[in-house]
């Protein structure tokens, strides 16, 4: 109802893809592949098969030489990735071709700061309209200096998703929740992206507490792994967003990936991972 | 000056502010919130002076560099000593301030990042004296280059962690000692060793740092014409100019210039560089087309840092400072003539402030002054002036 409510007060102008298949939906999966981690073809084929696997949006991490927020496997996957010279601009114009090849979820750009900074933001909005961009995450931009960013994102009609902490003080929450488009995204815990074993409790009255303010689906990354992970997170927000755990099948699997020959069985490899995590939202595949 | 610098969002003109994660800005609000209160707290400020007197041996001398100054024929030189500080370079004096921040707000770990090792032999002394646990990040490639500070850290009771990820040199020991410390910010200090960082770091290292340009106020007869200081980050030049940046005089910051600055191989970040973004401050940057940050080169690990200061940014725009480039050739022959004129080895990084008065100085006059910020002693980079000065045939 909430939803609702924000959008007949036009607040905010939402972005079609979101509103299809992200907006007021409890069961979200947001998995995130760098770009070009370790081909382009892959990364193609990756979204793809995640949007088979019932993924409700795709963020697209750009890779970058200091990523501050990134533990080991996501630093690795972007030196595989400047390896052959992905750049942020070659990255946009992958989802033209994962569009032309069916993607029909939401992509978000996660890129930091500085890439963003030399590209341009006139650059940057143009090639949002020309390869059907739905969304900007720029992880070391925070509140305080994202202002100018989080309007040019509502005039184009894409979503600024905005990250909390269980640090973040309450003010503070509130003041992002009330700007927040798309999602928001929560942070389940201090320290860089990767896998961990299990979550402090405390996360869940984090979550709680976040759903209270949010007027958008809350999603949680940061160390989601295992379908016991994504059942207990349920029934305290909205969906998960899983980063270093599918980076890390692509690392296993880079040589396959890698050959055209082999990389279907690749991409199937990690299909079946995706799949038993998040078994406990029992998706329908869209497509098969 | 007209306008306070920073401002309320750690701004200095267009360069500074926090670029960080979300789950860093809790830990920055924690720290500005403390060291406003420290800084206004004549306790805590008497026992920084004190710490400083009794333990660094401050004041720190002014040395007239007199055979220097006959045999070049110009303006006469002086040194301001911070090889003598305790450790052997100007870091202490910022260490121990941040420690005993640190220990004011009831953290009972630091960590720091280093490159050439002297922030993080810095580091490891206040830790042994304050009582605080430390683990120092230092770049795989760095602990080569420093075995002798590696070897120190280590003495002194501190972990040196290596770091393998990027370019294995400073920037990415500072990477990993900043998501080290997001991650354990509860019990943990972050000691940064430069005038670099999210607001307020600049600031606050600026802040323990003036202590270099408060004194040689104090202590020379009259103004200098010039003050002249190298800058990697740029601690030792923002605290040697701050104090005189209402005065008429002429101030240098000096960048490596490397191999040369055609060759691509340096750390001129001012003249080279472009605005971007590092360890959560708009500056400028060396980089690439498309913003990754680029590897600079200098002999002296301590000028090797990709980024400069805001403040510096802020002070090259409004054209208050003057930024200059030296090479490694030029930094190694300054480093030499003070060797045998003065017997005063400096640290590399030093030579390079070195070598800019030794271009200044035979244009000015025999009563106009130069005081050059000696910001190191050079005993940690004797293998590497053995590399090149001693071996000459071995390249």
């Amino acid at each position: 109802m909430c939803i609702r409510l924000w959008n007949i007060l036009g607040v905010k102008v939402m972005n079609k893809r979101f509103e299809k298949h992200v907006n007021g939906r409890n069961d979200l999966f947001i998995p995130f592949v760098v770009a070009g981690d370790p081909t382009e073809e892959t990364t193609i084929q990756l979204a793809l098969m995640l949007q088979e696997e019932g993924a409700n949006a795709i963020e697209l991490g750009i890779p970058y030489s200091d990523p501050l927020a990134d533990g080991p496997v996501i630093q690795r996957a972007s030196l595989r990735a400047l390896e052959h010279g992905m750049s942020l601009e070659k990255a946009m114009g992958l989802v033209k071709k994962m569009r032309e090849k069916g993607l029909e979820i939401p992509v978000v750009i996660f890129t930091y700061y500085n890439l963003l900074l030399q590209l341009g933001e006139e650059h940057f909005f143009a090639l949002v309209r020309e390869n059907d961009i739905d969304g900007l995450l720029v992880p070391d931009l925070p509140f305080e200096e994202s202002e100018e960013w989080r309007e040019s994102c509502n005039s184009n009609e894409i979503a600024f998703i905005s990250l909390v902490a269980p640090t973040t003080s309450e003010k503070r929450l509130q003041a992002i929740s009330k700007e927040a488009t798309g999602f928001l995204y929560c942070v389940s815990s201090l320290g860089v992206t990767g896998t961990r074993t299990d979550f402090h409790s405390s996360v869940f009255t984090f979550l709680d507490r976040v759903k209270k303010h949010s007027m958008i689906p809350v999603a949680v990354g940061f160390g989601v792994s295992a379908p016991e992970q994504v059942e207990k997170l349920k029934e305290h927000c909205d969906g998960v967003i899983v980063g270093s755990a599918i980076i890390r099948q692509v690392e296993d699997q880079v040589e396959v990936l890698k050959k055209e020959a082999s990389q279907k069985e690749g991409i199937d490899q990690i299909r079946s991972y995706v799949r038993n995590l998040i078994s406990p939202y029992g998706k329908v595949k869209i497509h098969s | 000056m007209a306008t306070i610098v920073p401002d309320q969002r750690g701004r200095y003109g267009r360069y500074g502010g926090k670029y960080v994660p979300e789950t860093a800005m809790y830990a920055l609000e924690e720290l500005e919130q403390s060291l406003n209160e420290a800084m206004a707290d004549e306790q805590f400020m008497k026992n920084y002076h004190d710490e400083l007197k009794k333990y660094s041996g401050r004041p720190t001398p002014i040395t007239h560099a007199e055979n220097l100054s006959k045999r070049l024929g110009g303006a006469q030189i002086y040194l301001k000593r911070e090889d003598l500080n305790h450790t052997g370079a100007h870091k202490l004096n910022n260490a121990i301030g941040q420690a005993l921040l640190a220990v004011r707000m009831g953290k009972e770990k630091i960590v720091a990042e280093t490159g050439a090792g002297q922030h993080g032999v810095a580091a490891a002394t206040v830790a042994a004296r304050f009582g605080l646990e430390c683990k120092v990040f230092m770049g795989e490639e760095d602990i080569r280059r420093q075995e002798l500070n590696v070897f120190r850290m280590k003495l002194l009771g501190a972990e040196v962690v290596p770091v393998s990820s990027g370019s294995k040199t400073l920037k990415d020991a500072t990477n990993e000692a900043i998501r080290y410390w997001v991650a354990n910010v509860e019990d943990t200090f972050y000691l940064i060793g430069s005038v670099v960082g999210p607001h307020p770091y600049p600031k606050m290292v600026r802040d323990f740092q003036r202590v270099i340009g408060d004194e040689s106020r104090e202590q020379m007869e009259a103004l200098p014409d010039q003050v002249i200081a190298c800058v990697g980050g740029g601690s030792n030049a923002m605290g040697m100019f701050y104090p005189f940046l209402n005065d008429d005089v002429r101030l240098i910051g000096v960048e490596a210039a490397g191999k040369g600055i055609h060759t691509g191989e340096h750390a001129a970040t001012l003249s080279e560089g472009r605005l971007g973004v590092i360890h959560g401050s708009i500056t400028y940057l060396l980089q690439n087309e498309t913003g990754q940050i680029q590897e600079p080169h200098s002999i002296s690990a301590g000028l090797d840092y990709p980024g400069i200061g805001p403040e510096h940014a802020y002070l090259n725009e409004t054209g208050r400072v003057t930024y200059t480039g030296i090479t490694d050739t030029e930094a190694l022959d300054a480093l030499k003539v003070l060797s045998e004129e003065e017997g005063i080895i400096p640290a590399i990084e030093s030579a390079h402030a070195l070598a800019e008065a030794l271009k200044q100085a035979p244009n000015m006059n025999g009563n106009e002054v130069i005081l050059v910020c000696l910001s190191g002693r050079g005993d940690k980079d004797v293998h590497t002036i053995m590399e090149h000065l001693g071996g000459e045939g071995n390249e």
